[in-house]
């Protein structure tokens, strides 16, 4: 169990009759590297905006560290929280040469020789005297990360920190942010609308939806267990089949799963493309009716006898006609929820 | 590596442009060149350019005039700061409607207000005229340095503030938050973040108005304050040698280009229009300063606004009253609507050619070519018209004192406005529509007149209206330049103040106001839609 560095309590925000953050709870451990995710307008920005000190609560409280930070009678201002920020857009300072922007919240001792440090640690030796607008997207992204590093935050927010720069790129740089953050150890929180991004990049993710949280737990947890259709659907492709709950067994054509024991009457059947194959020789008699080729794998549609269709994820070994007839078996685990 | 973004025009195609082309815009740049050529020719040839320039009376004058550009540039500064940020950027009520207004007191040119501020103040004005009976003789002096400040300063604000404005709201407030997460406080955001980045825009501002001031004629005339632009005239009407009025005025454009210099030299290397991302509009709360907020913009708009019309107004009703007989003039707003609609059009069409030089097949020699045509932003309007007035009496007598060579002083004067509007209209137009209607079958001539004008037209009378507006205020070139008996209502406006006439100068100064307030309701309008 690690330490809570940020402990978030009934944290509520509305804007006129809208309510953005709706009794938000979350905790977040030291060092941790934490993604909220959610669908675009879900208030995670808000949220963000919140812990950074640029918003006022309605109700509930943050804390970091010892300190409380926001509550009901509490208030510290953005300057005081040390909390750093990286902004979508990456807010640099126009007007300022890269080592100035990061040189900005840095107090005393040697400014320059810091700056030109952490310049160092983003990758970005030597481009110091540069304007903001001498350099690429990527550049800026690392510029504003420097700058925020170099203020020593306890936390970095991230606020969709990759939106802006072409998936290549965004890929590369989102490993090198999370092993940049890493080796000194910061505890960071992620705001994203990309599963993937969410997932891959995090130790701890937490789904937003509605200002609400809806799940928190490891990649793999909300990825596999989702405790909702919706999250399910969120996180990546779904299949969902009818079912028949029997006390603690849920019959659908796949087979039979085990459920809760007091599970009973309709419900749905979710199943991850991934936790089904296909082969020529057994398993249920299917009819493949389409395949989307990825390169790393392909993902096909069959009719199944009952004449749903359904995806299945499989290596990109052979290509797949429509009509060809073959067996469909379930590898992964499924999961149950109340019909839909 | 770093992108040079410099190297990627917007706009541009990189062949070569059609001779046509840049016959025209060769030949435009020439005409600009002229009087200012004709000024240091004449300069020359009086010998004494340099005991005229170095006399101390001279450099008083300089210094008066400087002084005054100074001050009138601060005062403007304290007003259009906070009213920009006011209307740009906070919750102030009715914010729209108050940028409108504080822009308005454009339509009263300097001398209209120095009109309104003696017909108020000075002499026989309306504050002797109601205090008289009540015992009071005597009333503070408006003439003097005092006087052309404020006129100066309440009529041309909005030359600073319009800009400020925009610039305000095009900033990307959240450098504000970065500067807040990164510990600075909120004053401390302000002025490490907030007001460079709004600096192009002050210096822009400010730029205009000391130019403004510089080569402003009337009010300082009105109001009896010898600067520089009062003394050339002085000058040129008492000696019979004109040559010292002749190196006064190439005085004065060397002043006025130090001034645009010394504002490149302060705009550096930031790049103030930020990459992609979407611009979040978000408005301070005021909460109880809102009072005081509306206080301000209300005593601003009150004394450039309400004050100046209220006196001309009360000096045609008090002229009718006491049976003065007040001549409409139609004679004179004819001719005033006539030349600034030919200076308008004579301003757009020099003005194409060399926006779509310089915007489409962008090179040095396009950039020369535009340098040059903005040599018009330097040169106030006496100088331009001493030049011309010695050229036409000396080369073209035909032309002296006619209609064209007054119109030819509104070109040089005003070009540089009718560009910029050219300019943006085609930056905003793609050239890929015309390269598209290219590969249709469509020859250049018919790309121009189909696809190229049909895009750019609504920016070019918008920039047509604003040199209408402009011309329409001109005076000094006017009072030089016009044929013998044409009068205007700029011109019978200065004559009659200086005579003391405000009856005989309220009716044309109000009917200048109503004419040129339509382009600038127009145009702050559109300002009000890109904000």
């Amino acid at each position: 169990m690690t330490n809570n560095l940020i402990s978030i309590t009934g944290l509520t925000k509305r804007f006129g009759h809208v309510v953005a953050v709706d009794e938000v709870s979350l905790d977040v451990g030291q060092g941790h590297t934490f993604a909220l995710l959610g669908p675009s307008g879900c208030g995670k920005t808000t949220l963000l905006r919140l812990i950074a000190g640029f918003e006022r609560s309605d109700a509930g409280s943050i804390r970091i560290g010892k300190r409380e930070v926001e509550g009901p009678h509490q208030h510290v201002p953005p300057e005081k929280r040390r909390v750093g920020m990286v902004f979508q857009d990456y807010a640099l300072f126009p007007h300022m040469q890269v080592s100035d922007n990061v040189a900005f919240g840095l107090r005393n001792g040697d400014r320059k020789r810091r700056a030109a440090e952490l310049l160092d640690i983003v990758g970005l030796a030597g481009l110091g005297s540069r304007m903001p607008h001498e350099l690429s997207g990527g550049q800026q992204q690392r510029v504003a990360l420097a700058r925020t590093l170099a203020a020593e935050p306890e936390v970095v927010l991230l606020d969709e920190p990759f939106s802006n720069l072409d998936p290549t790129l965004r890929q590369r740089l989102r490993s090198e942010v999370r092993q940049v953050l890493e080796s000194l150890e910061i505890t960071a929180i992620f705001v994203t609308h990309d599963q993937e991004e969410a997932l891959s990049v995090s130790e701890r993710v937490a789904i937003m939806m509605d200002g609400r949280i809806h799940q928190v737990g490891r990649p793999e947890e909300v990825y596999a267990m989702p405790t909702s259709r919706r999250v399910a659907e969120f996180l990546g492709d779904a299949n969902f089949l009818p079912g028949q709950g029997d006390g603690g067994y849920v019959r659908f054509e796949l087979g039979r799963v085990r459920a809760e024991d007091d599970t009973s009457g309709e419900v749905d059947v979710m199943v991850r493309p991934e936790s089904l194959t296909l082969s020529a020789e057994d398993g249920l008699p299917v009819e493949v009716i389409h395949s989307e080729y990825f390169g790393h794998d392909q993902l096909i549609t069959v009719r199944l006898p009952s004449g749903n269709p359904i995806k299945v994820r499989i290596l990109p070994g052979r290509a797949l006609d429509p009509g060809q007839k073959l067996g469909l078996r379930l590898t992964g685990d499924p999961v149950v929820f109340p019909a839909a | 590596m770093a992108i040079d973004l410099r190297a990627i025009a917007p706009g541009a195609i990189r062949t070569q442009a059609p001779p046509l082309v840049t016959i025209l815009a060769g030949i435009v740049a020439i005409a600009m060149l002229l009087p200012l050529v004709y000024l240091v020719i004449r300069a020359a040839e009086g010998g004494a350019f340099v005991e005229t320039v170095t006399d101390r009376s001279t450099i008083r004058t300089l210094v008066r005039t400087c002084f005054l550009a100074a001050a009138v540039g601060v005062g403007t500064l304290a007003i259009s700061l906070p009213a920009a940020w006011l209307t740009a950027a906070t919750d102030l009520p009715l914010r729209r409607l108050w940028a409108v207004l504080l822009s308005l007191p454009l339509v009263f040119p300097s001398y209209v207000g120095a009109l309104a501020m003696i017909g108020a103040l000075g002499t026989r004005g309306m504050l002797q005229d109601l205090l008289g009976p009540l015992g009071v003789g005597t009333v503070p002096r408006i003439y003097g340095f005092e006087g052309a400040w404020l006129v100066l300063t309440l009529f041309t604000f909005p030359y600073l503030m319009i800009p400020l404005r925009a610039a305000i709201s095009g900033l990307d407030r959240t450098t504000e938050d970065a500067a807040r997460s990164l510990g600075a406080s909120p004053l401390g955001a302000f002025f490490r973040v907030t007001l460079p980045q709004l600096r192009p825009a002050i210096a822009a501002g400010l730029l205009l108005v000391t130019l403004y001031v510089l080569s402003d004629f009337g009010a300082v005339s009105l109001m009896r304050f010898d600067s520089l632009t009062r003394v050339i005239f002085i000058e040129y009407k008492s000696s019979l040698d004109r040559s010292a009025a002749a190196s006064l005025a190439l005085l004065l454009v060397a002043v006025a280009m130090l001034i645009i210099w010394a504002e490149a030299a302060t705009r550096g290397r930031a790049r103030y229009h930020p990459g992609s991302a979407r611009r979040t509009n978000r408005i301070t709360t005021l909460g109880p300063w809102k009072f005081p907020a509306l206080a301000f913009c209300a005593s601003v708009a009150f004394v450039s606004l309400v004050l100046p019309t209220s006196v001309l107004v009360y000096w045609v009703i008090r002229g009718l009253d006491a049976g003065q007989s007040v001549d409409f003039l139609g004679s004179a707003a004819w001719n005033s609507v006539q030349a600034a609609t030919l200076g308008a059009i004579a301003c757009l069409a020099a003005a194409m050619p060399i926006a779509l030089l310089s915007v489409r097949y962008p090179g040095v020699m396009a950039r020369t070519i535009e340098k040059i045509s903005y040599s018009g932003y330097a040169l106030p309007g006496i100088s331009i018209a001493l030049a011309l007035v010695f050229f036409g009496a000396n080369y073209v007598p035909a032309l002296y004192q006619t209609l064209p060579l007054l119109i030819f002083a509104y070109v040089v004067r005003f070009l540089p406005q009718a560009l910029g509007a050219s300019r943006t209209s085609l930056l905003q137009t793609n050239p890929k529509t015309e390269e598209a209607a290219r590969t249709l079958g469509a020859h250049r001539a018919r790309v121009f007149g189909r696809i190229t004008m049909p895009q750019v037209l609504p920016g070019l009378s918008a920039g047509g209206l604003l040199v209408f507006l402009t011309v329409m205020k001109e005076l000094p070139a006017t009072l030089l330049l016009s044929p013998i008996g044409f009068d205007t209502l700029a011109t019978r406006i200065w004559s009659t103040t200086n005579e003391g006439l405000f009856t005989q100068a309220a009716v044309p100064a109000i009917l200048l106001v109503l004419i040129s307030a339509v382009p600038t309701t127009i145009m702050v309008w559109r300002e009000q839609r890109i904000t």
